[in-house]
């Protein structure tokens, strides 16, 4: 069924649009005119066109950053999206247990960013961490200060423990939004497991889907404080990415203005992917739907 | 017997996901030194004088007041925006919506980092640095957008005949929307409270830079471990273990909006 057409809707959407408009529109236009001046100081500034974006784009530095981001958000979203799902599938569907798991899923999402890598620092040690002690104690030198394989499986599985969460508890909201009746029609067409999920339950988690997909790969993409706090990009620069790279440049160095054009190329890199993703999954499926 | 599989598989996952957890409340029962000293499976001595220290210090308890009273507004503000929006977005086509809806979108797709600077100019202006309101309003930024799309998601999983047939038993919209439309979507507005509340708990950058002393969040307090010393393990752990209170009570009032769902044919 379509849509009523009414452009008096308008009038819902302006509180949001109002509220957005003053916390991201104003900051965003000062940004654009950071990226095209050099300062030098309060009330000395000069126009210095697409200089700092020339610059910015041919930093070797920044290729290899932009290089580990790319392969750190793919991988969380081979991860966490299947996992998740499944996770969700694998919850009970009503009772305190379901209770149980929902209170112990949203744990880890409820440490501030900065706590979960400094606990990340004392659990992974060889010494005193369990997750350390136990690796070893397998057999394998695993030490995430000093070699980059190991420093990149350890900011993964934090990646994994931290946010799986969230794709389990939209995708299990998605579910349980699912009226019975679809189950009861399935169960009496003598559906199969594969079927009612191919068929019923994926169709209808799509929106939620979206989001979970559209929100990992953003924060994901931005992610700063916790592969920062545990690994300060390191050892070398194997585990620097985007947002590392640049608060290095803005407070390092104290770069204004390509901090400003980066920051700008960086919001158009995000932006082209979640588009991308956002129309993948919205036509992906729309065949046998509705 | 496949039920039984996926239980197991669930239980090893939430073992696992309790692990750093309780690694976390392990540290915090333990002395700094202890800590440091030896591997311990469990506290060997455990002591309370971390948690004692938290609830003593003016500076430490009034960190965790403080992050409550702006978490609370903002998931406010964000619900009470975006609700009527949402309910825009799923049931009418309108100049512009399609674009408007991804834009919202956008806002969260700049890195932090950059909304700093001027975000301070701009509370400088008009004189709100240091005030829950900023930090509220500050985190709307990503709260809202987020709040608009998933309550949209489940708006569009309501059918439009109930609306329909509510218009033609003369209910006005308010009244619709407050007494029938609301308590049907209540599993997307359990979800999406606990989205804003736990966004805007954990978030630090923003809240860190508009605050000096009177709203400063506990995340920004717990950075201030670090002594000359070096860092406070314990102290940080059982800030830790208390961080994750407040939200956990937020989850288990929301759990049975998100566990029970919704049957239509009781409406």
């Amino acid at each position: 069924m379509d849509k009523w057409e009414d452009n008096r809707a308008w009038w819902l959407v302006v509180p949001v649009f109002l509220i957005v408009a003053i916390s991201a529109i104003i900051p965003l236009m000062t940004v654009v005119n950071y990226s095209v001046q050099d300062i030098f100081g309060p009330g000395q500034r000069v126009f210095v066109g697409t200089e700092w974006f020339k610059e910015v784009l041919g930093d070797r530095r920044l290729h290899e950053a932009l290089w580990n981001q790319f392969l750190f958000s793919g991988l969380v979203l081979l991860i966490e999206i299947p996992l998740g799902v499944l996770i969700a599938l694998a919850m009970p569907k009503r009772g305190w247990s379901a209770s149980l798991c929902l209170v112990l899923l949203a744990l880890p999402l409820l440490i501030p960013w900065n706590v979960i890598g400094t606990i990340w620092i004392i659990f992974t040690r060889p010494d005193i961490g369990l997750m350390g002690v136990a690796i070893n104690g397998l057999g394998l030198d695993f030490d995430h200060t000093a070699a980059p394989l190991d420093a990149w499986v350890t900011v993964m599985l934090m990646e994994v423990w931290h946010w799986t969460p969230l794709v389990v508890l939209l995708a299990y909201a998605g579910l349980r939004a699912i009226p019975e009746a679809y189950f009861q029609a399935a169960r009496i067409d003598g559906a199969s497991a594969w079927a009612t999920f191919r068929y019923i339950q994926l169709p209808k988690m799509r929106g939620v889907l979206t989001i979970a997909v559209l929100l990992r790969f953003m924060d994901s993409f931005l992610i700063y404080a916790e592969p920062f706090v545990l690994t300060g990009g390191g050892p070398g620069n194997s585990t620097t990415f985007l947002s590392i790279h640049l608060v290095k440049m803005a407070v390092g160095q104290f770069d204004l203005g390509p901090a400003a054009a980066f920051s700008l190329i960086y919001f158009l890199i995000v932006l082209l992917f979640s588009w991308l993703f956002y129309q993948a999954l919205q036509n992906v499926g729309t065949g046998n739907k509705r | 017997m496949r039920i039984q599989k996926r239980t197991v598989g669930l239980v090893i996952y939430l073992v696992l996901l309790l692990l750093p957890i309780y690694w976390m409340l392990n540290m915090s029962l333990r002395s700094n030194a202890d800590i440091l000293n030896a591997f311990a499976l469990y506290p060997t001595d455990p002591t309370l004088e971390n948690y004692i220290k938290i609830f003593t210090e003016e500076s430490w308890y009034s960190g965790y007041l403080n992050s409550l009273i702006y978490v609370s507004i903002n998931t406010a503000i964000s619900l009470l925006t975006a609700l009527p929006a949402a309910y825009a977005f799923s049931r009418y086509r309108f100049l512009g919506d399609k674009h408007m809806f991804f834009w919202l979108l956008t806002n969260r797709m700049a890195p932090p980092a950059v909304f700093l600077l001027p975000f301070f100019q701009l509370y400088s202006t008009f004189g709100l640095i240091d005030t829950h309101i900023a930090v509220a309003i500050s985190h709307c930024l990503f709260n809202v957008p987020l709040a608009v799309w998933i309550l949209e998601g489940f708006m569009s999983g309501v059918p439009r005949e109930i609306d329909e047939t509510a218009y033609i038993d003369g209910y006005s919209f308010p009244r619709f929307f407050a007494t029938v439309f609301v308590p049907l979507i209540r599993t997307g507005i359990g979800v999406t409270a606990f989205f804003c509340f736990m966004f805007s708990w954990v978030e630090l950058l923003l809240a860190r830079t508009l605050t000096v002393t009177n709203a400063k969040p506990i995340a920004a307090v717990m950075t201030r471990t670090v002594s000359a010393t070096g860092l406070d393990w314990g102290l940080l752990a059982a800030a830790g273990i208390l961080t994750i209170v407040p939200g956990a009570l937020v989850i288990w009032f929301v759990r049975n909006y998100m566990a029970k769902g919704f049957a239509l044919g009781r409406v």
